[in-house]
């Protein structure tokens, strides 16, 4: 009993360094510079529905990168869906509204048509419902 | 003997002859085809059908959601 006492104390407490860690590292992190090559070479590019996609000849470790990045937004979607009320699907929509809103000029997103489009100097084609 | 009847007793229940409805129905079916000269034709759109995949998401929805979306793509810009 008091084995499994410690050793919850250990993991809470695990937990709780791990939480200070994720703190105190820097809140802004910016992209991987793999990550900011693809944007820019048009090989992946903002997707209508909030995740990123393969919009040109990407290999193994850049569709493994998207991969990971989109698990990475799904998780961050569904903690900040739940805590404004809405749901996943309607959260990551609008990040893709604001994503695509975002992309620079040259980078690639996904027009309503389901098309890749590359980024002009203009307003990029958008869902008529986005902000 | 007193017989006990209710307040309001329901009328007989009626029958309406079928043959004047048939004759209706015959008659609109015939003007139907009538205007449509004989047959039913269905003409393929021109453009392409956009099958719109959330189209239940309402755009009020997604007002309300745009600043703390924002703010969570600024946060996060290592994968956005």
């Amino acid at each position: 009993m008091t084995m499994l006492l410690i050793r919850r104390f250990m993991l809470g407490a695990t937990g709780a360094a791990l939480a200070l860690g994720g703190l105190s590292a820097p809140a802004y992190a910016q992209r991987d510079p793999a990550y900011e090559a693809a944007r820019h070479a048009g090989v992946v590019g903002e997707k209508t529905d909030g995740y990123l996609g393969i919009a040109g000849a990407a290999d193994a470790s850049v569709r493994r990168m998207v991969e990971d990045i989109n698990i990475k937004r799904r998780a961050l979607y569904a903690d900040k869906a739940q805590a404004a009320k809405a749901t996943l699907e309607e959260y990551a929509i609008t990040s893709g509204c604001l994503a695509i809103a975002r992309t620079a000029p040259g980078e690639k997103y996904q027009a309503p048509d389901g098309a890749w489009q590359t980024r002009g100097a203009g307003a990029p084609l958008r869902d008529p419902r986005c902000p | 003997m007193t017989s006990m009847k209710m307040t309001n007793p329901r009328p007989p229940a009626k029958t309406y002859p079928m043959g004047e409805f048939r004759k209706w129905t015959g008659a609109m079916v015939m003007l139907g085809s009538l205007g449509s000269g004989g047959c039913v034709t269905v003409k393929a759109p021109d453009a392409p059908i956009v099958i719109e995949l959330n189209i239940n998401i309402k755009q009020e929805v997604i007002y309300r959601l745009s600043g703390d979306a924002g703010n969570t793509i600024d946060e996060n810009k290592d994968i956005f």
